[in-house]
């Protein structure tokens, strides 16, 4: 669309391009001027914070307090970082998030998997009232299971084990996974399954060779998403964790803002930088999937 | 033979038992649990007392609820104005002045959508500082000849703080939702209603508007759904603070359950946020079903 709204007759400009090239550019930057001052001014309001931080987190406390905040650090050590794994045991949250959110992630992918094949590809009775009631867990607001969950967690004797997160994130991705994935078989060729049908293949084996290798790239975008919304997660980490040896990153860097955070700025940008890494480094490579993730599992809702 | 395999009863079972099982006893169970925890009194410790609709009424003279339900209103329906008009600014801004370079600078305002709420707070708490350290903005303020602002600590500043950086965080993802309506577009349309003579604002209002209905409808719904859960920005930046002026409800619940043990009166306020979510949801899908069929 971009082009046809651009393109001028390009024959009948050409005879007098020459003589009015000079002007034509410069009413063009200034007829421009106004929108990209726009767009810089948008850059700078969005990059900024993140660039502040960054080189925060190579500062002492002293440039902190007498260097204006503009100034980059005068040395780039890590003494900050080491703090931060020390003070904050940033690497105890560090592995409990993953312990959580990677098991929760494929298991939640696995069984999700396997529900929208059925409900997308399957004839059987029962197939509307059951994507309906997945259509409720997108709606209702999570504090809704919060303290059932509890209770049966307390009662089960999970609280003080990381159990209770990974059951709770595997169920809150499973109406996402359902739903997305069931587009992404409804997308697939129908006659593919026909074919292995006429071929004598079980259902279970048409499933497991025919239809996930056709969704395997749905798959994985929608384990993207999920991932970032378990691992941003604070609701149920801050709910299930009663223990300071079980909390995630997200958990942890919170409590360590009590503790040292308004005093101590350094560790404190050290700590935030650790705990966005991973998600900037999925982003870095992955940007314009998760975009297209996130937007599409956001029309499904 | 072919359709057997289609509609084999035990492969079916075998393939939606699992999720929905472990969905069954996580989610469904746990919501009709807490509706029955709504009409009791009680907690964990002390066991619970059937109190019929003392809950209810009491959060409707509860001050503390009616002013979480206030700010959870005010937050909602303000935010969601903000994110969608922002968004949908945005993307007319990458379609008509960016087009082909909006590629990378839609990349970066998408960013801080991926981004943990909970690091996003804690650095806004510090871009917006004054002591210890000055953060940018009240070093900013104080070079142009201003004074330096406590913004967490008076609660009109602190409710403007929370909207920045949630419209930060969240102006990148309407952004690409409606640019991506946008693109749908047909070209012809915009190229028919230019020959016709619509340009600028015109041509905005009466064929990009339109078009983009369903769209934006699907970003209002998304945006209210989630402005009205809004947890762990609050949490993580104000604390529901100063003096509980910027609590919601799902704050409110939080503190009521886990702070005061008080299981009967959370479910309460989780029960009414979620009816509320669900009229709210159901009604803007009402109400524009009934204008787009119209138009």
């Amino acid at each position: 669309m971009t082009s046809t709204i651009q393109a001028p007759a390009p024959r009948q400009l050409a005879t007098n391009r020459a003589t009015r090239r000079p002007k034509n550019r410069r009413s063009r930057f200034l007829r421009r001027l106004p929108l990209n001052i726009v767009v810089a001014l948008l850059l700078v309001i969005v990059c900024y914070p993140l660039v502040w931080l960054v080189l925060g987190s190579f500062k002492t406390q002293d440039e902190f307090l007498s260097s204006p905040f503009w100034a980059l650090p005068s040395t780039p050590d890590l003494s900050n970082y080491t703090e931060a794994f020390a003070k904050a045991n940033l690497g105890t949250y560090l592995i409990n998030s993953v312990l959580t959110v990677i098991p929760a992630l494929i298991i939640g992918l696995a069984l999700g998997t396997a529900a929208a094949f059925a409900l997308e590809v399957l004839v059987w009775k029962g197939r509307g009232p059951t994507l309906g009631i997945f259509l409720v867990g997108i709606t209702v607001p999570a504090q809704i299971i919060l303290l059932p969950l509890f209770t049966m967690y307390f009662q089960l004797h999970l609280l003080g084990t990381l159990w209770p997160l990974i059951i709770t994130y595997t169920a809150v991705t499973l109406p996402l996974n359902v739903f997305m994935i069931a587009t992404f078989f409804k997308a697939a060729p129908r006659g593919m399954f026909e074919a292995a049908a006429i071929d004598g293949a079980s259902t279970l084996r048409m499933f497991w060779s025919v239809g996930v290798p056709m969704v395997r790239n749905g798959i994985f975008t929608v384990g993207l998403v999920q991932f970032f919304f378990l691992w941003n997660d604070l609701l149920f980490a801050l709910t299930f964790t009663n223990n300071p040896r079980l909390r995630t990153v997200q958990v942890g860097l919170l409590s360590f803002n009590g503790q040292y955070g308004s005093i101590d700025y350094g560790p404190l940008f050290a700590a935030i930088v650790v705990s966005i890494s991973a998600t900037l480094l999925l982003y870095l490579f992955m940007n314009q999937r998760v975009m297209r993730g996130l937007a599409a599992g956001s029309m499904k809702g | 033979m072919a359709i057997s395999v289609f509609s084999n009863r035990r492969a079916t079972a075998l393939l939606v038992m699992p999720a929905l099982a472990i969905y069954t006893a996580v989610m469904l169970v746990p919501i009709v649990w807490s509706a029955i925890y709504s009409f009791m009194d009680g907690g964990l410790i002390g066991g619970f007392t059937f109190t019929g609709f003392d809950n209810y009424t009491q959060f409707f003279t509860d001050p503390q609820a009616r002013s979480a339900l206030r700010f959870t209103a005010i937050y909602a329906v303000a935010m969601t104005i903000g994110q969608v008009a922002l968004g949908y600014l945005l993307s007319l801004l990458y379609l008509f002045h960016l087009r082909r370079s909006s590629t990378i600078v839609r990349t970066l305002v998408f960013f801080p959508v991926v981004l943990p709420t909970v690091a996003v707070a804690l650095l806004f708490q510090r871009v917006f500082g004054l002591a210890p350290v000055e953060g940018p903005v009240n070093a900013l303020i104080q070079t142009l000849g201003g004074t330096g602002i406590d913004w967490l600590g008076g609660t009109a500043s602190a409710v403007g703080v929370l909207f920045v950086m949630d419209l930060w965080r969240s102006m990148g993802f309407y952004a690409v939702l409606l640019y991506a309506g946008l693109m749908d577009i047909p070209e012809e349309m915009i190229e028919a209603a230019r020959l016709d003579g619509a340009t600028g604002s015109k041509l905005v209002r009466h064929v990009v508007l339109p078009m983009l209905l369903p769209v934006l409808v699907s970003a209002l719904v998304f945006s209210i759904n989630g402005t009205m859960k809004v947890f762990d920005s609050i949490i993580a930046l104000t604390g529901g603070g100063p003096a509980g002026s910027t609590t919601p409800l799902t704050l409110y619940m939080f503190q009521t359950a886990f702070g005061f043990g008080e299981y009967g009166y959370g479910s309460t306020i989780a029960m009414v946020l979620t009816l509320l979510s669900l009229i709210v949801t159901w009604f803007i899908l009402r109400s524009t079903r009934r204008h787009l069929t119209a138009s």
